[in-house]
């Protein structure tokens, strides 16, 4: 079977510093891996790294079969299949929650008006907030802009959906609005792969944690066995600073 | 005889010192504007430079005709400046070396050298040297204008694009958009709400510097406010036509000045 994602000997420089040294790691359909590790530990730049944003030094990255590390591949055609929801948000304030849910089905996908609004508003009633389709994204707090940027993704229907750091930027009351979306996604059978601090989530939802640490990644299972016995000393003192914060 | 001054003068307060001189420029400056008015010809000036007859002579032609092309040179060079700002602001953000080094050569090269020559260039120096004359009554100068103008722009344009988030592109291209679509769609309008303030202010400047046009040959229906005060002055021996023109410079400027000190005020707010 093919696997989702498979990610061999991926380095990433920027400059003379190695982020990535070296990652494999592999996602199956429908799995969800939730990727932890201390901030520097280049788990955003990998995620970063899958739909291109940021461009791999060297190594493969295949998704469904698809090398798209080869020059020849086109980028465009790789992110419009794969969803991301980012740290803040990044709604575009011009326009309206349903306009921005709806331009790139419209301009990307070549959907008529009325079947880009049709999916754009069956998908803000997905995360709930199908009320606020009429309203510019300033006016939305924090948790609502989050649940509507999924909802943007999700409008594209892509095979994966990447979140980095979803929740880090909202207020600690807004966290639950958000995680019980991701939580929603992930019964429904979505692919995910997830950078975030959150570690009850990744114990509740994940089928498996990552764990990365300088540029490598050290740990790699089931969340009883990443997160409640790990092999690592490093594993260890990270969830026991992370564990001791809440 | 200066010791009791200076004793007067040291025993005095800061505060005190500061009023004194305060006041004194104050005396110096209505003394000067007395001297002035008491000084000039009042009667001489009216009749070389507002004869009231005069001033009517220039209603309505100088609205329907003068003011009327100073807007359309200064419509069709703001047109044209943004259309060729937004392409080289766009070319001194591309990947492609060529394309930036280009770009910040024609702005170097086009803003080192005077409007006024650029307008003498196209209009006259290319009709003799090539024989190709730029087709239109506006033509050479709406041309000359846009193509300084927009070297001007392009650094305000490139500015307003570099303040929009760089997550917003990001956020575009994860959507599939191509970088063209993304700008069209994400960046560009974002980009030009930013602007409105600082575009404002390059009209405004360039209304002004429509006058340079003046320089080149125009037909009679195609004269501007500075050419039509000109030609004034020298068919009436008076300044007259010349102090009406400025007036209705005024007339347009001022309203777009305050509006713009509004516009600035407003974005300041909502920063």
């Amino acid at each position: 079977m093919t696997k989702a994602l498979e990610i061999r000997q991926l380095h990433k420089y920027f400059g003379d510093l190695e982020v990535l040294r070296g990652i494999d790691f592999e996602v199956d359909e429908g799995e969800v891996v939730c990727i932890i590790g201390p901030s520097g530990s280049g788990k955003s730049t990998l995620l970063r790294c899958v739909n291109r944003l940021e461009e791999p030094t060297r190594g493969t990255i295949v998704i469904e079969g698809q090398d798209i590390t080869d020059p020849d591949t086109d980028t465009d055609d790789v992110r419009r299949r794969i969803g991301m929801v980012f740290q803040r948000f990044n709604l575009f304030n011009h326009l309206t929650v349903i306009d921005n849910v709806t331009i790139a089905q419209r301009k990307v996908l070549g959907r008529s008006k009325d079947e880009a609004v049709k999916i754009g508003m069956e998908n803000l009633e997905r995360v709930g907030v199908a009320d606020k389709a009429d309203q510019y994204p300033r006016k939305l707090s924090g948790g609502q802009q989050q649940r509507v940027a999924i909802a943007r993704a999700l409008s594209m229907n892509p095979d994966m959906m990447l979140f980095d750091e979803a929740t880090s930027a909202l207020d600690p009351e807004l966290v639950g609005e958000v995680l019980g979306v991701m939580r929603n996604l992930a019964e429904e059978g979505m692919t995910m792969l997830v950078v975030t601090h959150e570690i009850g989530f990744a114990k509740g939802v994940a089928d498996r944690v990552v764990f990365m640490d300088g540029g490598v990644v050290v740990e790699d299972g089931p969340p009883s066995k990443v997160l409640f016995d790990p092999e690592h000393e490093r594993t260890r003192n990270f969830l026991r600073m992370v564990l001791e914060e809440d | 005889m200066l010791g009791p001054v200076l004793t007067w003068w040291n025993g005095l307060s800061k505060r005190r010192k500061v009023r004194f001189w305060r006041g004194a420029s104050y005396v110096v400056f209505a003394l000067v504007l007395v001297g002035i008015v008491v000084m000039v010809d009042w009667g001489r000036v009216v009749d070389t430079m507002i004869r009231p007859d005069l001033v009517g002579e220039q209603f309505p032609k100088i609205i329907t005709i003068a003011a009327k092309n100073t807007v359309i040179f200064t419509v069709l060079g703001f047109s044209g400046g943004l259309a060729i700002g937004l392409m080289l602001a766009l070319m001194r953000l591309s990947q492609s070396k060529p394309f930036r080094w280009a770009s910040a050569i024609y702005i170097d090269v086009v803003r080192g050298i005077p409007l006024l020559v650029w307008i003498l260039l196209i209009g006259l120096g290319i009709p003799i040297a090539l024989g190709i004359r730029v087709p239109g009554a506006y033509g050479p100068g709406a041309l000359a204008l846009s193509i300084v103008v927009g070297a001007y722009m392009a650094e305000t344009i490139r500015a307003g694009i570099e303040a929009v988030d760089r997550g917003q592109m990001e956020a575009a291209r994860s959507l599939g958009m191509s970088y063209s679509r993304a700008m069209i769609w994400i960046i560009l309008p974002q980009a030009f709400r930013l602007m409105i303030p600082p575009l404002t202010n390059e009209f405004v400047l360039l209304l002004k510097d429509t006058s340079l046009v003046s320089a080149i040959g125009v037909t009679v229906t195609s004269k501007e406010l500075t050419r039509w005060g000109r030609d004034g002055v020298i068919h009436s021996a008076n300044a007259t036509p010349l102090v009406v023109a400025g007036l209705v410079y005024l007339a347009l400027t001022i309203p777009m000045t305050r509006f713009v000190a509004r516009l600035e005020k407003k974005a300041a707010r909502s920063k």
